[in-house]
């Protein structure tokens, strides 16, 4: 096949985004979703045939593309280069499928929406900075898309800019995102300084041709972990997420749950060569992924807004993929991003559809009894649930489990405690994902059907036919999409790691996997156990008898409240570091320097032109004589400059 | 032979009463007269240099020189005319009605 059909896999959505940004505003809706959905579709029928070819027999291991020198400067050197692996396939395939899923449900979900133009187009522009993002074949143009998809991301969280709320929670993702890249473009300084090249051929086969190793590939790599922990939402960069839930729901599913949020393990993954030569590098990321993982379900418990349980649930599961990698189990990682990917998606846009159906209402609080009244979601949604909370056969078990074993096959003295972190938010994700399908669908309708939304409620409706349709085929994916990594202890044949074995070279613990494979049925019973556990805990807190969680929430009131407020990590941020930085600007910066040096100079500059001016106006009499004066005297000065300067 | 310098010397001092009597007089028709006394002054630097560098091109810009003071003239005279009949006065100083 060519590979400058490469060039068409980003472009298109580009065109879609050029389309609607331009004429969108004039065209009718149906006009706009078309454009939109034409533009998401075209790319993913190319990386299905992509897919195609790069499974056939005889195919190459690696397509690449390259554009002529973008920047060229002496002994150095960049190009527009994309380049398609088995790792790329993946992504191409989750970013473009579930991408082209959520795109044809935003078109119902937006419908009543003003700004469908707008919505779309930056939906497109997305789409064309994660696909350049997963595409690229060096550093700096993984920059470009990753700055890229944190710009549509800002966009996207302002939608409904004229809320206070939604704007700010836009400032702040990326102002924290900000603070991730500083990271990522010092991690990259630092290549340029140590390979003389952002290519990632250049830069790991430079990494694995020497021995080396040595403190400035352990900062390289910890510089790159801050900006993938800014990306993906990580200790300590994670409270963007949350409040990024002020945008549409297809926005939290596409953007904040299933690809955007993924570029940080997808990066950390792409450098593994590097990451594999620092093992302290590595151990910090296990860390933080756990930790996260951890933090995340405690406070996830105690939510009450849907989409907001769903986002610290992202953020956990996010964690889980990071402690994947920090283990060295990348395709561990990948494979849990490409199930998260399908589950999330599916309980994002599930969420919608409730929260559609209840004419706005986001608060937990106040739904219940649904499962009769919005079936189609409730199923969606059930096949959502079981799928993240771990139960055999969904595929968050397959992904989650092998997480969980990679974990405990940890070649570090810390492997048990990070493997019993796993286990135990494994048992918090499935409590509070069955405490909100308890809470949602179950038990006495506490809504007012009449006083939905601000008094203009069409009633509790099931959503149409252009919104449940992508939710079908999501759950499906949801069931059936981990049985592409069913590991040999259960009979499977684990092809997913196979597949993504060229990449990742098969070069992580291999020892370990024959020695320790008998325990992977019982590590995989214990995590069943474990998630089983959750549902009675839900079941016995949220329908058996409701009153028990709150009974229990006042008799530990001081842990209650802690959890409740988030370990109050916004209001230290805030007193730490948002703070000082505001005093440090008003006064320092606002009063002395700005007051002072910049207006200082401005006025004063313009007080010196008055000033001269106003000496100047004199000339100007209009007085023919003295005009003629000035002329001779002007004449005279030239004649004698010209008579004594030489 | 006479020496250059003394033509130069004169047409300085002809161009500078040219200009005093332009600054100083108020009288337009003194003003034009001066305005020809510094035009003649260059005539005579020209054709003192063309006498001296055997060359006849300075003499015929004298003689363009003089058709546009003719020129010059003819148009200045008539608006000075013009100037009188509407204003009685021939004071350059009270003729202000733009100003301002």
């Amino acid at each position: 096949m060519n590979p400058n059909l490469l060039w068409l896999i980003p472009t298109l959505p580009f065109a879609g985004f050029l389309l609607n940004g331009t004429l969108g505003r004039k065209l009718p809706r149906a006009a706009v979703s078309a454009i939109a959905l034409l533009f998401t579709a075209a790319p993913a029928v190319i990386v299905a045939y992509l897919w195609a070819f790069m499974k056939s027999a005889g195919a190459p291991l690696a397509l690449s593309v390259t554009s002529r020198p973008w920047i060229a400067i002496s002994g150095f050197q960049v190009n527009f280069a994309f380049t398609v692996d088995h790792l790329t396939l993946i992504m191409l395939g989750v970013v473009t499928g579930v991408g082209f899923l959520i795109h044809l449900y935003s078109a119902g979900y937006m419908a009543h929406e003003d700004g469908y133009w707008r919505f779309f187009a930056y939906l497109n522009l997305f789409m064309f900075f994660m696909l350049v993002l997963v595409l690229s074949s060096s550093f700096l143009l993984l920059f470009v898309g990753w700055e890229g998809v944190g710009l549509a991301s800002y966009l996207l969280i302002g939608f409904y800019f004229t809320k206070d709320s939604a704007a700010n929670a836009g400032k702040k993702a990326f102002i924290v995102n900000r603070i991730g890249d500083f990271g990522f473009l010092l991690a990259m300084f630092l290549l340029i300084a140590h390979f003389g090249t952002l290519d990632f051929n250049g830069v790991f086969s430079q990494i694995s041709a020497t021995p080396l190793t040595g403190g400035f590939l352990t900062a390289i790599a910890l510089l790159l972990v801050v900006g993938a922990a800014g990306k993906s939402a990580q200790i300590p960069l994670y409270i963007w997420l949350p409040d990024a839930m002020e945008g549409p729901t297809p926005v939290s599913a596409l953007i904040h749950a299933a690809t955007m949020v993924t570029a940080g393990i997808y990066m950390v993954a792409r450098c593994h060569t590097l990451f594999d030569r620092s093992p302290y590098a590595l151990g910090v990321v296990a860390c933080i992924g756990a930790a996260t993982a951890l933090m995340a379900a405690c406070i996830g418990v105690v939510q009450h807004d849907i989409k907001r349980v769903l986002a610290y649930s992202t953020i956990s599961q996010l964690g889980y993929m990071f402690m994947a990698c920090g283990v060295g189990a990348y395709e561990a990682g990948i494979f849990h991003l490409m199930t998260h990917a399908f589950f999330k998606a599916l309980l994002f846009l599930s969420a919608g559809s409730v929260i559609h159906a209840l004419s706005g209402e986001q608060d937990m609080r106040v739904m219940g009894g649904l499962r009769k009244r919005i079936p189609i979601t409730f199923w969606a949604m059930t096949a959502g649930v079981f799928a993240i909370a771990g139960i055999p056969p969904f595929s968050g078990f397959f992904s989650k489990d092998e997480i969980l074993y990679q974990t405990f096959l940890w070649d570090n003295p810390l492997h048990i405690l990070l493997w019993a972190v796993g286990l135990f938010t494994a048992f918090l994700t499935s409590f509070y994902m069955f405490r909100l399908w308890f809470k949602t669908f179950f038990g006495a309708e506490r809504f007012d059907e009449h006083h939905l939304g601000d008094g203009h409620s069409h009633g509790v409706h099931e959503s149409p036919a252009i919104m449940t349709v992508p939710l079908m085929i999501l759950a499906i994916l949801s069931i059936i999409g981990g049985w592409v990594g069913v590991p040999l202890a259960f009979g499977g044949h684990n092809v997913f790691e196979h597949f993504l074995g060229p990449v990742f070279h098969a070069e992580t613990h291999v020892a370990g996997h024959m020695i320790l494979r008998n325990a992977e049925p019982v590590l995989a019973a214990v995590s069943i156990a474990t998630a089983a556990l959750g549902f009675f805990a839900a079941y016995v807190f949220y329908y058996k008898k409701p009153g028990t969680a709150g009974v229990l929430a006042q008799r530990f009131k001081p842990v209650y409240s802690l959890v409740e407020h988030k370990f109050w990590v916004d209001e230290i941020y805030g007193l730490l570091i948002v703070q000082p930085l505001l005093m440090l600007s008003r006064l320092f910066l606002g009063g002395i320097v700005d007051a002072g040096l910049v207006q200082g100079t401005s006025s004063g500059l313009a007080g010196g032109t008055r000033g001269l001016g106003s000496i100047v106006r004199r000339m100007q009499s209009g007085n023919i004589r003295s005009y003629a004066g000035w002329l001779a005297l002007g004449a005279a000065a030239v004649i004698a400059i010209a008579l004594f300067t030489h | 032979m006479v020496p250059i310098a003394y033509y130069l010397v004169l047409a300085a001092i002809l161009f500078c009463i040219g200009i005093a009597a332009f600054l100083i007089k108020r009288n337009v028709i003194t003003i034009f007269m001066s305005i020809e006394l510094m035009l003649n002054a260059v005539n005579l630097t020209f054709v003192a240099f063309a006498h001296m560098w055997h060359q006849v091109s300075g003499q015929i810009f004298v003689f363009f020189v003089m058709v546009v003071a003719a020129a010059e003239a003819a148009v200045g005279l008539a608006i000075i005319i013009a100037l009188f009949r509407t204003r009685q006065t021939l004071n350059v100083d009270s003729v202000n009605l733009m100003k301002n």
